[in-house]
C-alpha cells in the first residue's frame, strides 16, 4: 500500500480533515458514509484524497446501510470505517450491535452534536451514553474520547489497531468543535513512530478451496437457536472484554497528589479543566485534574486511586451534557464516598471561567 | 430405501442436512436450484452467501460456501459492503419478502439504483413466516394473516408490493430482474443462473423474486397449498424475466 505521509510534518487543519488523513495513514481501504453535520468534511476530504491512494468510498442510502456495509467489508478482510453524529449515531447502533455480537473490527468516528433528537448541528457531549452502551448489547466497545487534533490523528491510528487486535467495535468520540476548528498538529507515518499497523484478515472469502477440501466453509453466526448458546457467547465475550480492558484503558491525571478537589472531564472540556486547575492553583486552591481518555473501558481503578491518594473531599464532574459522564462515572466508582459536584452545560461549550466559578461556589 | 435418490448439489453442506424448513415449505426448492447453479457455474469457492433474519435465516449454514448472518432487512448492505471491498467474490443475498420489501426496502431500492454488482434472491410467500404469519408487503388482497384476521383490505393497507416490477423501473439495462416460482423448477434454476451469470460478468444488479409456499402459516393442505401458489399468487404476480441483459431466452 502506498505510503501517505513520507516525512512527519506540521499541519494546521480542521479535526475532520485530520480524521481523513489519519485514516489514510492508517491504511484504511474503504469508507462508507452518509452526510450528517458536523462530520461531513471527513467524507469530503476522504473522497478527494482516497482516489490518489487507491482507496474506496461509497455514499450509502442512510447510516444503517453505512454501518452494515462496513460490517460486510471488514468481514471480507478490508480495513473499513465510517463517521457519523447525532441521529446518524442512533441509526448506526444497529450495525454497531452486529459488530459487537459478531466481534467485527469496525471503526467509527463520532463527532457529537446537540441532542436529544436533531438537537443542534453544532456541538455537545451528549452521545456518551449512546456510544458507550448503545444498542441491545453489553457495551463491548472501545471508546476513545479525544481532546485535540493531535489526539484525533493519534487515536484514529490506534483505534484501527485496537479494532483489529481485539475485535471489538472501536469509536473515536470527538465533537462538533473538534470537527470544525483548526489547530496545529503533526502528521506522521505510523511505522516511522514504531507503530506497527496490524495486518487485516478475512473472516469469509478465505484463501484455500472448499471444493478440494483444503478448508472448511466459514459460517458466521449472529443469532442463536438456544438460550444456552447465546449465554455461553455472552459470558465468553464479557470475560474477554474484561481481561483485555487493563491494557486498553487510558487516562490523564495531573496534580491529584494533594488535591482537595478533583475536576473530572473528558474530551474537549478537559482542556478547559486543565486551564481551570492551573488558575485555581495560582489562586491557592488545590485542584487536581483527571480525564478518562477511554470511556469504555473506563479507568475505574486509576480514578479510585487518584481519589484515595489525594484525600480529596470533592469531585467536580464537568460536561457538555446533562449528566452522561456523571452517571457513567458514578456507576464505575460505586462505593466511593467522595462528594460529587456537577457542572452540566448540555450542548454548549465549557471554558475555564465556568469551571473556576463553579469551584469557588462550592469550595 | 429409494432406488434412485434425488441428486444432491455438491455445494450443499451435508452436515446440516436434512434442513430445518417446515414440511411443504418452498425454501428447500429454491436452495436446491441455487445449489445446482453454484455447481454448474463452479463458483462454490468464491461465493459468499448472506442471509436475512426470518425463515431465510435457516439457510445460513446450508451451503459449503462461506456465509454470514445479518439483521432483519440488512443483508443487502452487508453484501454490498463485501462486494465493494472484494469484487472478485460472488455475493448472494438471500431474504424474504418482509426483509426485502419492508424493513430493508430502502437498501433494496438504493442498491438497485446504484446497480450494485450483487445477486439478491427474495423468497415471496406472502407472509412473515418465522414470526408467526403476519401480513407482509406481498399479502394478497383478502388474504387472512395474523394481523389481517379478516383479510387484507387494500383500502387500509394498500396493494401487494410488486418487487421485480419496481426494481425493473429503477435499474439500467444491464441489470437482471426476474420473478420465478417454485412450481416451475427448471425455469427457476435458469433465472437464478442468469442472475449469477450477470454478476460474474460484472454487468450489474441481479434480482430474482421467487414465489414460494408456506403451508404452516397459510394453514393449507398439499392441494390447497399448490392451488394458492399456482392459481392465486402466480395470477397476481406474473412469472418471467423483466430485464435480461442476455436477451430473450438467455440460457
Amino acid at each position: 500500500m502506498q505510503q501517505v505521509i513520507t516525512e512527519s510534518k506540521k499541519a494546521f487543519m480542521t479535526g475532520n480533515e485530520t480524521a481523513a488523513w489519519a485514516a489514510l495513514a492508517s491504511g484504511a481501504d474503504v469508507m462508507f458514509g452518509y452526510p450528517i453535520t458536523p462530520q461531513n468534511e471527513i467524507m469530503h476530504y476522504w473522497t478527494r484524497l482516497a482516489p490518489q491512494y487507491g482507496r474506496g468510498f461509497l455514499q450509502t442510502e442512510d447510516e444503517i446501510s453505512a454501518g452494515f456495509t462496513v460490517c460486510g467489508a471488514v468481514q471480507s478482510g478490508k480495513k473499513a470505517f465510517t463517521a457519523t453524529a447525532g441521529p446518524g449515531n442512533v441509526l448506526m447502533q444497529e450495525p454497531f450491535g452486529m459488530a459487537e455480537g459478531m466481534r467485527l473490527p469496525l471503526l467509527a468516528i463520532i463527532q457529537q452534536r446537540g441532542g436529544p433528537s436533531s438537537g443542534t448541528v453544532i456541538y455537545s457531549q451528549q452521545e456518551v451514553a449512546l456510544t458507550t452502551f448503545g444498542g441491545n448489547g453489553e457495551g463491548w466497545r472501545i471508546v476513545y474520547s479525544t481532546a485535540t487534533h493531535q489526539e484525533i490523528y493519534d487515536y484514529v491510528i490506534k483505534g484501527f489497531n485496537a479494532a483489529w487486535k481485539y475485535r471489538f467495535p472501536t469509536f473515536i468520540l470527538g465533537d462538533g468543535y473538534q470537527a470544525k476548528m483548526r489547530e496545529p498538529l503533526e502528521m506522521y507515518d505510523p511505522e516511522t513512530r514504531g507503530i506497527k499497523m496490524i495486518d487485516t484478515y478475512p473472516l469469509i472469502g478465505l484463501d484455500g478451496s472448499i471444493t478440494t477440501a483444503e478448508r472448511e466453509p466459514q459460517h458466521l453466526c449472529n443469532i442463536y437457536s438456544l438460550e444456552e448458546e447465546l449465554y455461553d457467547v455472552v459470558l465468553k465475550n464479557s470475560a474477554e472484554y474484561k481481561s483485555i480492558s487493563p491494557e486498553i484503558v487510558e487516562y490523564e491525571e495531573r496534580q491529584c497528589e494533594d488535591a482537595e478537589i478533583i475536576i473530572l472531564s473528558h474530551g474537549v472540556v478537559s482542556r478547559a479543566a486543565d486551564d481551570a486547575v492551573k488558575a485555581l492553583r495560582a489562586q491557592g486552591i488545590k485542584a487536581g485534574y483527571f480525564r478518562p481518555i477511554t470511556l469504555r473501558p473506563y479507568p475505574e481503578k486509576q480514578l479510585r486511586a487518584a481519589i484515595a491518594k489525594s484525600g480529596a473531599k470533592k469531585l467536580l464532574i464537568a460536561e457538555s451534557a446533562y449528566g452522561q459522564l456523571y452517571r457513567l462515572t458514578r456507576q464505575e466508582i460505586y462505593g466511593e464516598t467522595i462528594k460529587m459536584e456537577t457542572l452540566f452545560m448540555p450542548g454548549v461549550g465549557i471554558i475555564d471561567y465556568d469551571i473556576i466559578s463553579k469551584v469557588k461556589s462550592i469550595f | 430405501m429409494q432406488a434412485v435418490a434425488p441428486a444432491t448439489p455438491k455445494s450443499w453442506y451435508l452436515p446440516t442436512k436434512p434442513h430445518k424448513f417446515c414440511p411443504g415449505c418452498g425454501h428447500g426448492i429454491v436452495l436446491k436450484a441455487l445449489g445446482d447453479v453454484i455447481d454448474e457455474l463452479e463458483i462454490q469457492d468464491k461465493t459468499i452467501f448472506g442471509c436475512d433474519i426470518g425463515c431465510s435465516l435457516l439457510s445460513w449454514d446450508f451451503f459449503a460456501c462461506d456465509s454470514t448472518q445479518t439483521h432483519h432487512g440488512r443483508t443487502t448492505p452487508v453484501m454490498v459492503g463485501i462486494k465493494r471491498a472484494r469484487p472478485e467474490l460472488i455475493t448472494i443475498g438471500y431474504m424474504g419478502d418482509g426483509g426485502g420489501y419492508s424493513i430493508g426496502s430502502q437498501h433494496l431500492l438504493n442498491a438497485a439504483v446504484r446497480n450494485e454488482k450483487v445477486t439478491l434472491i427474495l423468497v415471496n410467500n406472502t407472509n412473515y413466516g418465522m414470526t408467526g404469519g403476519q401480513m407482509a408487503p406481498t399479502t394478497l388482497p383478502g388474504q387472512k394473516t395474523e394481523t389481517t384476521p379478516f383479510g387484507r383490505d387494500p383500502e387500509l393497507t394498500g396493494y401487494p408490493t410488486k418487487g421485480p416490477e419496481f426494481i425493473a423501473q429503477v435499474t439500467p439495462d444491464n441489470a437482471y430482474v426476474a420473478r420465478a416460482t417454485v412450481s416451475k423448477y427448471n425455469q427457476l434454476r435458469r433465472f437464478i443462473r442468469n442472475a449469477l451469470r450477470n454478476q460474474i460478468e460484472g454487468n450489474g444488479f441481479s434480482f430474482v423474486e421467487v414465489l414460494s409456499t408456506c403451508p404452516t402459516n397459510w394453514r393449507t393442505n398439499a392441494q390447497q397449498t399448490w392451488h394458492f401458489l399456482e392459481d392465486e399468487m402466480e395470477h397476481y404476480f406474473p412469472v418471467g424475466e423483466l430485464k435480461n441483459p442476455f436477451g430473450k431466452g438467455g440460457k
